[in-house]
């Protein structure tokens, strides 16, 4: 079975001549959120070098993907996300502030699943993939998938990575979604690394490939291409919507940065790699065809920039404000009802933490 | 997986619903779960061979034809998924019952169970707890195979944001699990399978203590035994020996294993002075460790005799023609007690 790389906007800027190109409203709000989730991605780097968080996975490179799957969603449908979907989050809603909480130590998780239908980061490999399943069965039970009623009719983007190919749990969500056709959409970030393991580590199968096996369809995707990205997950979400159950995508991309702000890539990687991928950067391919369009002129370009430098001052201001939880939080959020127990030793810490208080005056 | 290794009588759906109704402990679970599935349409179960089959012990015999397959669900063959797919499932407003087909088929669902399901209320700040109950039959004695026999409970105890409960008899079953079901936190809810046929009096319309309580089950002033699921009856039986020698043994059903009702064992410790703590499963860093710890913690000056532990051995469990012997019982239980009263 042969998956062809479907790319819609080239390297080059240009757009292919059968595709209808997106109004000027739609390419610039493409742009726009490309550039920002860039953005809050240097920012985060940065506070991380000024000792202002613990650590942060980079997705430069993987702005394309995440934000043309983000545009592929209707408010309803849910998103699984690993850890590195910072994009995704930005399409969604989430305060990036809150992106950085669970980097600087805050928190665990940092929003509310439920208000922006974006479930938290999940660090263990593939665990995310089959509370997917399990929220789309959910949907299945609830009537809404295949009523053709837009307002109505949802499905579940979930977030994987080539690594996660290889993972049990990702292999047993791809046998229950397919199984029980599930309205679930596998949207593998190829990004090529899984730290330091390249692909040919994780499997001999190309990614789209993968989905053959377990009965559906599987589509490659340039992931660096916005449009196309949008395309394909737009036909994934629809197909998942009708009923006609899950579809694998993988957007074949590349993280330029290291895994993380801990991670040294100079051990396993050329750099000539990543020279490679930043000439065929997601951002700067669309920034060629929006000017070339007469879209993307001085007056928005300073209107970006503007509200780029905006969201990189409310992060580095708002991650220092980040509030530090009560030394009970953790007790209060373990359990619905605090057991007896659980209840002494709250007091027990609580009571040494004031000791020590008192002690620092 | 596995043919179940005792026989399996088919549970009737038309008992009587009110009043006292003798049934065993397999069909007090299956009564539970027909109700909760009755009382609230977000109810769902899932499990390998859990509809058409009814599970392998039957426990869940008839629900799907009564309650249909997308209420009942035949999982694909796969723990982690039916743990993980239970986790999506009360993320989407349901509150699903899983069934854990044995013991020792847990371990595939451990990293869920651990990373996922324990931490997510207090990943969310409180705002997202998952209402999800992971049945499993527990415990030896059934002459089984490798992997059926296992007390895997102190895994779950040692995991923060988990509730684990074990019933001792058929009425303690229908009404743990029932509120096991309303619980918004997750449950382990551990079914101690040789216990499954015995025969007990249900009354579902007399609840029973809190889940989070133990319970003394036999009263007595001279010593303590606390135990749980399969090796309750064996403390009773102990209890009514001792009885007859005019020996007052208290024994104590701790029904929830996690939290722990120390109140319940202190002030039963207190007036008596001495305890046996008896389980299935190993002894190191077993649930009897805690019990002990827990007293000499709030009670050392009540005890009159060291804490005893009747446990299972620090062993993979054995082979099912040595599992007599190895399984701590009313034998070993009155033996704990004697050196115990002889201090």
């Amino acid at each position: 079975m042969n998956h062809p790389l479907l790319s819609l906007l080239g390297p080059d800027g240009q757009l292919d001549a059968a595709t209808a190109a997106p109004t000027p409203a739609d390419g610039l709000a493409l742009y726009r959120d490309m550039v920002m989730a860039r953005r809050i991605d240097t920012e985060a780097i940065a506070l991380q070098r000024q000792g202002e968080l613990g650590l942060w996975p980079s997705m430069l490179g993987q702005e394309a993907a995440q934000v043309g799957a983000g545009h592929a969603l209707r408010p309803r449908d849910v998103v699984f996300p690993t850890y590195r979907e910072h994009g995704m989050a930005w399409c969604r809603g989430v305060d990036p502030v809150n992106l950085l909480g669970l980097f600087r130590g805050t928190t665990m998780g940092g929003w509310n699943p439920r208000d922006n239908n974006f479930n938290l980061y999940t660090l263990v490999i593939g665990a995310q993939t089959l509370h997917a399943v399990g929220y789309a069965m959910g949907i299945v039970r609830d009537g809404d998938v295949g009523t053709g009623d837009p307002e109505r009719d949802r499905a579940v983007l979930v977030f994987l990575g080539d690594g996660a190919l290889s993972e049990g749990e990702s292999n047993e969500a791809f046998v229950w979604a397919a199984a029980q056709n599930l309205p679930v959409v596998f949207f593998v970030q190829n990004n090529q690394w899984a730290i330091s393991a390249p692909y040919s580590v994780q499997s001999r199968v190309p990614v789209a490939q993968r989905a053959q096996g377990f009965g559906f369809e599987g589509v490659r995707v340039d992931g660096n291409d916005v449009v196309a990205v949008r395309q394909v997950t737009e036909q994934a979400l629809a197909s998942a919507r009708e009923g006609n159950g899950p579809t694998l995508i993988e957007a074949f991309t590349y993280r330029r940065n290291p895994h993380t702000t801990s991670d040294d890539d100079g051990r396993y990687r050329p750099v000539t790699e990543n020279e490679e991928w930043e000439a065929r950067d997601p951002l700067a391919r669309m920034r060629t065809y929006l000017a070339g369009a007469g879209v993307l002129d001085e007056a928005a370009e300073a209107a970006l920039a503007a509200d780029e430098q905006a969201l990189a001052e409310r992060l580095r201001s708002g991650c220092r404000a980040l509030p530090v939880p009560t030394a009970s939080s953790p007790f209060e959020n373990t359990l619905a009802d605090m057991p007896d127990e659980l209840a002494r030793q709250m007091h027990e810490h609580l009571e040494f933490v004031a000791a020590g208080e008192e002690q620092d005056r | 997986m596995s043919t179940p290794a005792v026989p399996t009588p088919p549970a009737q759906a038309d008992e009587p619903v009110a009043g006292p109704v003798r049934l065993p402990i397999a069909h007090a679970l299956n009564r539970g779960l027909r109700d909760a599935l009755a009382g609230d349409d977000r109810v769902m179960l899932i499990g390998e061979d859990i509809g058409r089959l009814g599970g392998v012990f039957r426990v869940t015999d008839g629900l799907q034809k009564d309650f249909g397959d997308l209420r009942v669900v035949d999982s694909p063959l796969g723990e982690a998924g039916i743990v993980g797919s239970a986790i999506g499932l009360a993320m989407a407003g349901y509150r699903p019952v899983c069934e854990i087909q044995f013991d020792g088929f847990v371990f595939p669902a451990m990293n869920q169970i651990i990373t996922q399901l324990a931490k997510y209320r207090h990943r969310s700040e409180g705002a997202v707890s998952l209402p999800v109950v992971i049945r499993i039959p527990v415990g030896g004695g059934i002459g089984a195979i490798e992997h059926h026999s296992e007390s895997p409970e102190a895994y779950f105890a040692h995991t923060a944001g988990l509730r684990v409960v074990s019933p001792s008899n058929a009425h303690e079953a229908y009404h743990l699990l029932r509120e096991s079901i309303a619980s918004d936190d997750p449950v382990i809810f551990l079914e101690p399978k040789r216990s499954y046929w015995l025969k007990g009096d249900v009354d579902t319309t007399v609840a029973a203590p809190a889940f989070d309580r133990a319970q003394v089950v036999h009263p007595g002033d001279d010593v303590t035994i606390v135990a749980y699921g399969a090796l309750v009856p064996a403390a009773l039986k102990a209890a009514q020996q001792y009885a007859e020698e005019g020996v007052g043994v208290e024994v104590i059903d701790l029904r929830s294993l996690s939290p722990i009702d120390d109140a319940t064992i202190l002030e039963s410790v207190r007036r008596t002075g001495r305890l046996v703590v008896a389980h299935e499963a190993s002894r190191t860093a077993g649930l009897g460790a805690e019990v002990a710890a827990r007293v000499q913690d709030e009670a050392f000056y009540s005890l009159e005799a060291p804490v005893l532990r009747v446990t299972g051995y620090d062993t993979p469990y054995p082979a099912s023609r040595l599992e007599e012997d190895w399984l701590p019982g009313v034998d070993r239980i009155v033996d704990a007690v004697d050196r115990s009263l002889e201090h």
